[in-house]
This record gives structure tokens, C-alpha cells and sequence, in this order.
């Protein structure tokens, strides 16, 4: 008590002013705690690299029409999601066909923005149902819509017959492919 | 009861609270104007409710989704109810939302001191769309999966930071389980947690400044209770009739196919409410490199605009082009969501769009009961990739329509309802038909005439004026002739009687395209002798026919073969004795110098697989094989995809009453 009488009042100022300091510091501290506990979490894919990228057998040469037209190939593949590993499932799909007997692989996901590009027998050409992205057979650019070409794929033919496609996604929406990883 | 009212006001201050809800002054009375804002807390009431217990029967993971969404669906009590209530609903919710904005800003509710309540108001608009936009995916069905996969995408354009914001809300680079579960933690956490906190703030600062009266004041003012919540109650009614009414007649809400990354969706559509944003992103200037202005700038540009109408309105005509600009903005989305939905169905690539959403229905109609009958031992999608009707059908149309075909189509084409007059069909290729209905055709379709085994376009027949009843299937002309069988029916009795008749045989729908119309079977056996053939040598070929299709074991005709046992017994006697056929096929044992094709179990499973697997084997074609390729040989099928492919062709897969009658 006798203490508290002898406290000058500017003491007394510096020391409301050193509480309030302190409830409004720690305060705010432990309460971004769980928000930062949370988005550290949350920012986990940031720190995870995935794509994948590698060669992965799709087809033979023998499943290519002959006639130069693409056809859809399903790319099956093992594949981890999150919590699950599941073997042999469709990743994906890529458009195979022959020029002058080799083959040419391209990206089935439309570079616009990620739609699946569909192959028109009748106009014997690339058509993505989404926003009209429009490619010629070797997928360039037949409309503006899309700011690059489809993508093309990686190919290896192995054993003469196996057409093997580095198989990997892309950021739709920019002028350049980049991968996604 | 008063005592414990009294009690309870004691320790809480009931009383004065419900005093100050209830008896707000209304200046100029009670109007009907005044009700959007009770209609949108109402239905945010239904949402959060439904919410809640939808989330008891839901799960989010990619394995999951889908078919605790169809258990909700289809299989819970009650569950096609609470589902379509919550759906429905949300559906309601951007019209009512408009209604709200457009009273706010043709009151001039902004103006000053109701700035914030207003930018409150504009926050909660954009949290419901953003409900609207994280609940599309949930499902994880097909439609949600490709049109969110375009939201998603649409991050990757922004400045910087745009493809980690993406990776952040997809929880990874690839769609799955995070991308469910975050989107769920928004979808029933986040964004429901936000909206509560603005409602709150926003029903806080309405009732600080009172309602902004609509001028004239025509009537004194009332209070809220009990004239306008009269009003609100109507009005919530009238939401609930209608949601109600159209939860009944839908009998819930859609469900489209199970998401499948590898197989393409022609129909991926944001919900109607943001079509015409997607059409903005189809004018030619924000092709290529400009799309980041379409997708963001613009969008971004037209809600600042809209957040600074209380500083617009302050102008002697700020108001009036406050109230002009959202008219603005109302008519042009209005035109472009026509656009959009006109484009779909009657442009250029309306055909496959009609096309896609009829083979997700089917697809969804599929599934959904094979998981009724069977059960779902890992995803539903498995049930679909395992089943032979949806992917014999798939493997049939990618590798062996380009020569066969499947009744005149590449094996994937939907029917229509059957019998179709030309009234009807000129109905359904109409415009109204197109927009609103669900069984809409398409005039680039395949129709023909009941009696006739021609396929031509719906435009075509209409324009002949040709008269029905018409076949229509939802699939367009292949670009090549067949080459090779139609091999609808394949080993049934029909087709191999058809198969017996020489102008058949050498017609497109068997041997015409192939070197086989000019071999020893036409040349020395079909021409020759059976146009010759009298009336008992026909009923002879007629019981081979029927010996040779019970080889095949078909499931759809076991009754029939059981019953037919004498005349099958002689059809094999026949075959090889009178007739002779096993001077040039082998039956029942291996016959190295036989030319034709072994007849030994002709049709059934094994024999097709094998024919598929290698038709240049010296049971088939070891000589004469017509550019048929060796897809086991050749690894371009693998042993499970020749085997959905012959189960499909043999029929030999799961039934629903319904298909079981059709065949």
C-alpha cells in the first residue's frame, strides 16, 4: 500500500502504458497463433513439388491411324493423391499421329485455359468447346484465342513399336509453356 | 409464463432487443420494394440449414464426392429433397441478390452515411457468387470438374502471384482430394463464417441509419412489425413455393457423370448466373494475351465501379448514372448469357454440345444404377471404366469405328425416343425445343425412317419432307464409308441370316467394303448356290443360322436356344453334312486346310476375343486377312479392353429393365 502512495504519477502513466502495450501486443500474438499455425499448413503445396514429367508408355505405333488423323490416348499411369496411391489410372490423354510415319505428340488440355480439346474429323482439325480455341492438326494457333500453340509432348518409340510420351501438364493462359510443378 | 419472460429479460434484455428489432419506423409505410433483403437473409437461413445436413451425408475426397453426393441423391430418404432445396435455392439466390442491388441503387440507398453498409452489401453479393462458385465443384461430377477446372485456370493470370495462388486453392498442381477438401472448407467454413460476420455488420448498420424511403413517401410511415414483415413472409413464401415447386418437378437436383480427367466434356459450363462471363472471355479482343483484361481487369474494373456509387451519386447526375450504369450492366450480361446459351445449341458446334450433355446424362444414368445394383467397391468411375456397355461402347467407337460400325453409328450415338412424327421432330429441332428442353435434336443428327436402315441428317429428312415415324440418334455422319461389318447383332440369329443372303453379304453392312465380297464365301458358295436354292434348302440355311448363333451363347437369346434345341441339333447336322460349310470352315475339331473362319463356338466371348486379339491366327484370315489389325498382337488393346469390347457386342453386361426391354 505504502508503495502505491509513494508512485509518481508519471510512473503510474508508464506502467498503464506498458500494460495496455502489452495486451494489445501479445494480444494480437496469440491470437494470429492458429491463423499462423493454419496457413503454414496451408501453404504445403507451395512447398511440394509434383508434375511428374517422365516417359510413360502410351501406345504402340500400330494403334496410330495410318492416314495421318490424330487419335485420343488415355495415359495411364500411377498416380498419388494426397493420402492415396493409385495404381494404373488415366492421368490424362494425349493426340498421337503420324507425319511421314513417326509420330507427333500433343497435349489434349487446352492451353487457353485448360479445357479438353477436341479433335473434328469433319474439319480435320482441333477444336476446344469451352471458349472456341481453334488449332490445325499440327496444333499451331488457327484462331487468336489461345495465346500458344497446343503443346507438344516428348516422344520416344522404344522396341520399334512402343510409343513412349513425356507425359507433363502446363500454366494454360501464358504465351509460353511453362510446366507445372 | 410471464414470470419466467420476466426472469429471462432480467438477465438478458430481451425485451427492448425484440422492441428494437421489431418496431423500426418505416417512413412512407410498408412496401413491396423493401422485401429483397428478407428474401436473401431467408434463403442464406435455407442454405445454411440444408448446408449443415447435406454435410452429414457428404464426403470430401475424390474418391468419395461423387458418390455420397448420389447416395444423397438417390438412395437416402429424403435425400433428393434436401439436396434439390439447397441447389435450387442457391440457383434463386443471384436473381434475388440483383433485385437487392438494383433497389439499393434505384433508392439511392448508398448515399451517404450508408457507404459502408452498402460496400457490406456489395461484399456479401461477391461471397455468395463465390458459395455459388466452390458448391459447383463438390459434386465432383463431370460438369463441375471441367467448367471449375476453367476458374481455377482463370488465376493463372493474375500478375505475379497467379499460378501459386492456384496451386493453393487446388491444393497441388493436379486435381483430387485437397482440392475437394479445401474447397469444401471454404464452401461450408470460410466463406459461410465471412458471410455471417457481414450480415451481421450490414443488418447492424441498416437498422443505425433506418431505411432509405423510396420517394414520393406516398403513405405514413408504419412499423416493421407487423406491416412489413407481412410483406417479407409473403415474399418468402413465394421463394419457398417456387424452389419447392421446382425441387418436385426435377425431382431434386442434376447429377452428371463422375469426373474423369481423361475423358473429354464437350458441355463444361459455369453456372448460368456466370455465363456471361464466360461468353466476355469469347470477344476477340481478349484473345490470346488480352484474356487477363476479359478474365480480371474488366470483372475487377465493373465491382470498383460499383463500390464507388455513393461518391458517384454526390454528383448532380451521379445517381441517375448510377442507375443508368447498372442497366448498363444488366443488359449486357443479359446478352451475353443469351449469347452463350444461343451458341451452345444452335452454332456451329452446337452438335457436340447437345451430344456431350445427352452422354453425361446417359453416362450418370449408368453409373447411378450400377451402383443401386452393384455397389461401389472402390469409385464409381471404376464401375463406369469396368463396365462393357459404357467403355466397349468407347473402345468400340476410338479403334474400330474408323472401318465397322454399330447399327450406322460409331457405337456411342444416344437414342432418342423412338417413333418420332416429322411434327414432333421439326418441334424438337426448334429453337424453344433447343433452349428448354431436355429432349432438343439436333439437325445435324441421324435420323431414318422406322422401315428403312438408312441414316441421313434431321435436316435433310425435314427438308425432303419425308414422313415418319422416325429413328433419331444424337450422333452426326462419320466422316469415312464403313469398310468392314456393321456388327450390331454380331452371331445373333438375324444377323447371320443376313449374313446367308447374297446381296447382303455383299452389301456395306457386310463384305461390300472388303476384299472378302470377291472370295470363295460370295463366289463359290453364296452366288452360286444359294441363289439357287429352293424353299427347303432356305428353311436348311435358315436352322444353320440359328445352329451357328447358339455358338455364340448369346445372353439375350439363351431362352430362345434352349427351346430350339431339335432345330439347332439339325442346323449343326446340315451345317455339316447337306450344306457342307465345314468343306471350307472348321467345326468342332481344328481343320488345318480350312480357308474361312473356325466356326467352333462362333460368336461366343472367347472367339471374339481371339479374332480381335489376332484375326490373321490360323483359325481366321491366315491368308486373307482384309486390313484387319492384330490388336492383341500388336499390344494396341489390352486383353481387359478386347474383352469389355466383346462383351459389349455380345450384350453381355449389366441390365436395367429398361435396356433389357430394348434388346
Amino acid at each position: 500500500m505504502a508503495s502505491e502512495e509513494t508512485e509518481s504519477p508519471e510512473a503510474f502513466g508508464e506502467r498503464r502504458g506498458f500494460i495496455k502495450f502489452f495486451c494489445a501486443f501479445i494480444g494480437t500474438l496469440i491470437s494470429l497463433m492458429p491463423f499462423g499455425a493454419g496457413i503454414w499448413a496451408y501453404l504445403h503445396p507451395l512447398a511440394k513439388r509434383e508434375g511428374g514429367g517422365g516417359f510413360i508408355k502410351v501406345t504402340t505405333l500400330d494403334a496410330i491411324p495410318a492416314d495421318g488423323s490424330p487419335a485420343k490416348f488415355t495415359v495411364v499411369a500411377d498416380k498419388v493423391d494426397a493420402w492415396n496411391r493409385f495404381t494404373d489410372v488415366s492421368i490424362g490423354a494425349v493426340y498421337l499421329r503420324l507425319v511421314d510415319g513417326l509420330p507427333k505428340a500433343l497435349h489434349t488440355v487446352c492451353p487457353h485455359l485448360g479445357c479438353f480439346i477436341d479433335y473434328r474429323p469433319v474439319n480435320n482439325d482441333f477444336f476446344c468447346p469451352c471458349h472456341n480455341s481453334n488449332f490445325k492438326l499440327d496444333g499451331s494457333l488457327s484462331n487468336g484465342v489461345s495465346p500458344r500453340a497446343m503443346d507438344a509432348l516428348q516422344i520416344d518409340v522404344r522396341n520399334k513399336t512402343e510409343v513412349w510420351v513425356k507425359f507433363q501438364n502446363f500454366q494454360p493462359g501464358h504465351s509460353h509453356a511453362v510446366p507445372v510443378l | 409464463m410471464k414470470s419466467l419472460l420476466d426472469w429471462i429479460d432480467h438477465r438478458t434484455g430481451i425485451r427492448s432487443l425484440t422492441r428494437e428489432a421489431l418496431f423500426e419506423n418505416i417512413p412512407g409505410g410498408s412496401r413491396w420494394r423493401y422485401v429483397w433483403g428478407s428474401t436473401l437473409t431467408f434463403t442464406i437461413f435455407v442454405q445454411f440449414v440444408t448446408g449443415v445436413f447435406l454435410w452429414m451425408g457428404y464426403s470430401a475426397s475424390s474418391g468419395d464426392a461423387w458418390e455420397s453426393i448420389n447416395y444423397i441423391q438417390n438412395e437416402m430418404t429424403g435425400g433428393w429433397m434436401l439436396r434439390g432445396i439447397h441447389h435450387w435455392t442457391a440457383q434463386l439466390m443471384p436473381v434475388l441478390l440483383l433485385l437487392h442491388l438494383m433497389q439499393v441503387v434505384i433508392d439511392g440507398a448508398y448515399k451517404a452515411p450508408r457507404e459502408v453498409n452498402y460496400w457490406f452489401g456489395v461484399l456479401l453479393l461477391l461471397l455468395v457468387l463465390a458459395l455459388s462458385l466452390t458448391g459447383y465443384l463438390l459434386p465432383w461430377d463431370q460438369k463441375g470438374f471441367w467448367a471449375t477446372r476453367v476458374a481455377t485456370n482463370l488465376m493463372n493470370l493474375v500478375p505475379f502471384a497467379g499460378p501459386d495462388m492456384q496451386k493453393l486453392v487446388v491444393g497441388g498442381t493436379e486435381y483430387g482430394h485437397h482440392t475437394l477438401t479445401r474447397f469444401f472448407a471454404l464452401h461450408a467454413g470460410v466463406l459461410p463464417g465471412l458471410l455471417v460476420l457481414l450480415i451481421v455488420g450490414h443488418i447492424y448498420l441498416f437498422r443505425r441509419h433506418g431505411i432509405t424511403p423510396a420517394e414520393p413517401l406516398i403513405k405514413r410511415g408504419a412499423c416493421f412489425w407487423p406491416d412489413q414483415v407481412f410483406k417479407d413472409v409473403v415474399a418468402c413464401l413465394a421463394v419457398t413455393i417456387a424452389v419447392l415447386g421446382i425441387v418436385l418437378w426435377y425431382h431434386g437436383a442434376h447429377l452428371g457423370a463422375p469426373a474423369d480427367p481423361s475423358e473429354p466434356f464437350s458441355a463444361a459450363r459455369p453456372d448460368w448466373y456466370f455465363l456471361f462471363l464466360f461468353q466476355f472471355l469469347k470477344l476477340p479482343f481478349f484473345a490470346g494475351e488480352n484474356e487477363v483484361w476479359g478474365a480480371i481487369y474488366i470483372p475487377g474494373m465493373a465491382v470498383g465501379l460499383i463500390c464507388l456509387m455513393p461518391f458517384i451519386g454526390r454528383w448532380n447526375l451521379g445517381h441517375v448514372f448510377n442507375i443508368g450504369i447498372i442497366f448498363v450492366f444488366l443488359g449486357g450480361a443479359g446478352a451475353l448469357t443469351y449469347l452463350a446459351k444461343r451458341e451452345d445449341v444452335a452454332g456451329p458446334n452446337s452438335a457436340k454440345y447437345l451430344k456431350a450433355v445427352l452422354d453425361d446424362a446417359r453416362d450418370a444414368h449408368r453409373v447411378t444404377a450400377l451402383a443401386k445394383a452393384r455397389g461401389i467397391e472402390s469409385t464409381a468411375l471404376s464401375l463406369l471404366k469396368d463396365d462393357p456397355k459404357t467403355q466397349g461402347a468407347r473402345l468400340f467407337a476410338q479403334h474400330c469405328a474408323s472401318c465397322h460400325r454399330y447399327d450406322g453409328h460409331d457405337g456411342l450415338a444416344v437414342e432418342l425416343a423412338k417413333a418420332v412424327q416429322v411434327d414432333d421432330l421439326e418441334e424438337r429441332t426448334g429453337m424453344t425445343s433447343l433452349f428448354f428442353s431436355g429432349d432438343a435434336v439436333h439437325p445435324d443428327w441421324l435420323a431414318r425412317q422406322s422401315s428403312t436402315n438408312e441414316w441421313q441428317t434431321v435436316q435433310s429428312l425435314l427438308q425432303a419432307k419425308a414422313k415418319g415415324p422416325f429413328d433419331v440418334i444424337a450422333s452426326t455422319k462419320p466422316k469415312d464409308a464403313p469398310e468392314a461389318p456393321d456388327l450390331k447383332g454380331f452371331a445373333t440369329r438375324q444377323w447371320i441370316r443376313d449374313l446367308l443372303d447374297p446381296d447382303k453379304y455383299i452389301s456395306a453392312r457386310y463384305f461390300g467394303g472388303t476384299a472378302h465380297k470377291d472370295g470363295d464365301m460370295y463366289k463359290k458358295f453364296l452366288n452360286r448356290k444359294v441363289r439357287k436354292y429352293d424353299t427347303e434348302d432356305h428353311i436348311m440355311l435358315d436352322a444353320i443360322a440359328v445352329a451357328l448363333s447358339a455358338q455364340a451363347k448369346l445372353p439375350g437369346q439363351a431362352a430362345d436356344d434352349q427351346s430350339d434345341a431339335v432345330l439347332i441339333r439339325k442346323g449343326i447336322a446340315y451345317l455339316e453334312d447337306d450344306i457342307g460349310c465345314i468343306d471350307c470352315h472348321a467345326f468342332g475339331e481344328p481343320d488345318p486346310d480350312a480357308d474361312g473362319p473356325d466356326l467352333t463356338g462362333y460368336g461366343s466371348r472367347e472367339w471374339i476375343v481371339d479374332f480381335v486379339k489376332n484375326p490373321e491366327h490360323e483359325k481366321f484370315y491366315p491368308d486373307n486377312n482384309d486390313r484387319m489389325p492384330a490388336f492383341g498382337v500388336k499390344k494396341i488393346l489390352t486383353d481387359k479392353e478386347i474383352g469389355l469390347i466383346a462383351d459389349w457386342l455380345r450384350g453381355d453386361y449389366f441390365k436395367l429393365p429398361a435396356d433389357a426391354q430394348g434388346h
